[in-house]
């Protein structure tokens, strides 16, 4: 494989681990509240996806689309309902609630579906191959490329320049004095949370071509999306941005050079990363 | 009673801190088709209260403590299979000087760092030394691990009981009595009750002069040399290893059965072993498919309406009541 494709099947992956994470790292650095349940919603959106297009003829976009509307309000409900009444306990029945919900959530997906590793139909348009002028490669992984690209821009715009942005920004590097100024906290939370998670079922969704969807992905990759998180830096949208890219191209081009136990080296960086910067590559020392 | 009178009565042995043993040596008799269960409910108490010393009293949140598990099962697997070394109990005490070592390497290292970070830097230490057991494979045996591993009789006298495990569980009764005995002693010691005070507030010990570092590294190693014991007697008992030993979902099988029982007050890790243990036993049989679906549930019920876990619901009911609680 020359070296652009293989840059650009790191980069593909990376999209998705960015999809998956971002919201986790924004819930994460507003709250503090270590939801190892994140991944869970990634494949619950992937099942929703398979679901609505195997069931309902859906395609492809609308049940993207539905996957996120239908994630989000689900978890929206979760968090107004349970999770909210954790918020003041400790890390540790943070991590028992969540790791809970995780096993209800794969038993649940294990009965109602099936053990079995699903597959997300790809319309035709996004099959085969484009050619760049340069190089032609895979249209799909061209288009995950493009689709965190635009992500990523959209969500920077939003956090930099609108006032709910603002709101996040400032509760994340302080949450008391941004409440002290008249941040509703709890209802940015909760949104955020909502939009967090939804966009953690589109990527379950989009990703299910690189991840594979099975009723073991939200503790098969639970490791990855927290390193992600944690290299990045909590609550900055740059930097899981450039965390997931780093680790998506490593993976892939270990995948490629060592296919047995390339992760050594995924493992090893983050460790070392994380002692040089414990807040992460982007974080800042908040409150 | 006065709290100075309780103070200082606190690390007295109680009359039911005999019951455990007591029930311990009745399940013996009582339920022999058991006994291989029985040993690895033994096991994991042993492995959660060695994460209690850290958890539950230190105030270290790991996500990794099955690194140290699985350090002393390949200890004890690798020396059987490649030097021959089957002396049972020999054997342990390797599995606790390597995994020892490697807490004290680790601890000197991680311990600089707090909260999210460690959590995270735990985990990856372990998902390491996973991946290096898996890729030595001419060592650990890599993906399929090391499986027909035989050891020798127990001090000479009591081998290893294949079908009934009665020598296996016997065995692991008496290991983990000698360790509880240590631990209890060394918690209601001025160490103990000094790792307290940096769980409850770390400036203020830093304020009082206390070694904090040193203080968190020497529980970090004695916690991860009797886990690696732990795992060393899960290797002679069960006779084989692979990277289960190692993996996440041990280190948070271990984590949910500390929490759920109580942490920080060593006997949840009995409580906690053996009600998730035994709940997952039943479950399972009962509902092959589906047992997942209730430990979930219970796992967050007990995080929403019991905080501090079983013995926590306990002590609450005893404060409605009036006396006082189990610590």
């Amino acid at each position: 494989m020359d070296p652009i494709s293989i840059l650009l099947g790191g980069l593909a992956s990376g999209m998705v681990l960015f999809i998956v994470s971002v919201g986790l790292s924004v819930t994460m650095g507003l709250m503090g509240f270590v939801n190892l349940a994140h991944g869970g919603f990634a494949m619950l959106g992937g099942y929703a996806i398979v679901l609505a297009m195997r069931h309902w003829g859906l395609g492809f976009l609308p049940a993207l689309g539905l996957a996120f509307v239908a994630v989000a309000a689900f978890s929206v409900v979760l968090e107004r309902l349970l999770y909210a009444r954790l918020y003041r306990a400790s890390e540790l029945d943070q991590v028992l609630f969540t790791i809970g919900l995780v096993f209800v959530m794969t038993a649940t997906v294990t009965l109602g579906v099936g053990p079995e590793t699903q597959v997300v139909q790809l319309p035709d348009w996004l099959r085969g191959q484009t050619d760049l002028g340069f190089i032609r490669y895979r249209t799909y992984s061209l288009a995950l490329i493009a689709t965190g690209t635009a992500l990523v821009i959209a969500l920077w715009l939003g956090f930099e320049r609108t006032r709910f942005g603002a709101r996040i920004r400032a509760a994340v590097d302080n949450r008391r004095m941004a409440q002290s100024l008249g941040v509703d906290v709890g209802r940015l939370f909760a949104v955020t949370f909502a939009i967090g998670s939804g966009l953690a079922a589109v990527g379950g969704g989009l990703g299910a071509e690189i991840l594979g969807l099975d009723p073991n992905y939200p503790l098969r990759y639970l490791v990855y999306f927290l390193i992600v998180v944690s290299v990045g830096g909590l609550g900055r949208v740059a930097g899981v941005f450039y965390a997931a890219l780093l680790i998506g191209v490593l993976d892939f081009v270990l995948k490629i050079y060592f296919p047995k136990g390339g992760t050594i080296f995924i493992y090893a960086l983050a460790l070392l990363l994380l002692l040089w910067r414990p807040l992460g590559l982007f974080g800042k020392r908040g409150a | 009673m006065t709290a100075a009178r309780q103070l200082a009565e606190r690390h007295r042995f109680r009359w039911w801190e005999l019951v455990p043993w007591i029930a311990g040596v009745a399940v013996f008799f009582a339920f022999p088709n058991y006994l291989s269960f029985g040993t690895q409910v033994l096991i994991t108490i042993l492995f959660a209260l060695s994460l209690d010393l850290v958890l539950g009293y230190a105030g270290i949140v790991t996500l990794g403590h099955a690194a140290f598990f699985g350090v002393g099962a390949y200890t004890v697997g690798m020396m059987a299979m490649h030097w021959g070394w089957n002396e049972p109990l020999s054997g342990l005490v390797a599995a606790a000087l390597v995994a020892g070592a490697i807490g004290l390497a680790s601890g000197l290292v991680l311990l600089r760092t707090r909260g999210l970070t460690l959590l995270m830097l735990t985990l990856c230490t372990m998902a390491l030394l996973e991946q290096a057991a898996n890729m030595g494979a001419a060592w650990t045996g890599g993906f399929d691990g090391m499986p027909g591993l035989s050891f020798g009789k127990i001090l000479g006298l009591f081998s290893f009981d294949a079908i009934y495990f009665r020598s296996q569980y016997l065995y692991s009764l008496v290991v983990l009595l000698a360790c509880f005995v240590l631990l209890r002693a060394l918690i209601y010691s001025s160490f103990g009750q000094s790792l307290t005070g940096i769980r409850e507030n770390l400036l203020r010990m830093h304020a009082v002069g206390a070694p904090v570092r040193a203080r968190l590294v020497a529980a970090y190693t004695i916690s991860a040399a009797l886990a690696g014991l732990a795992g060393g007697l899960y290797t002679q008992t069960t006779g084989y290893v692979n990277l289960s030993v190692l993996g996440l979902e041990r280190a948070a099988g271990v984590l949910i059965v500390l929490i759920l029982g109580g942490y920080g007050r060593l006997y949840g890790a009995f409580v906690g072993a053996i009600a998730y243990m035994v709940l997952e036993h039943l479950l399972a049989k009962a509902y092959p498919t589906a047992w997942q679906l209730g430990i979930g549930l219970t796992l967050m019920a007990v995080a929403l309406y019991a905080r501090n876990g079983i013995l926590g619901l306990g002590d609450a009911l005893r404060r409605r009541f009036g006396a006082g609680g189990i610590r």
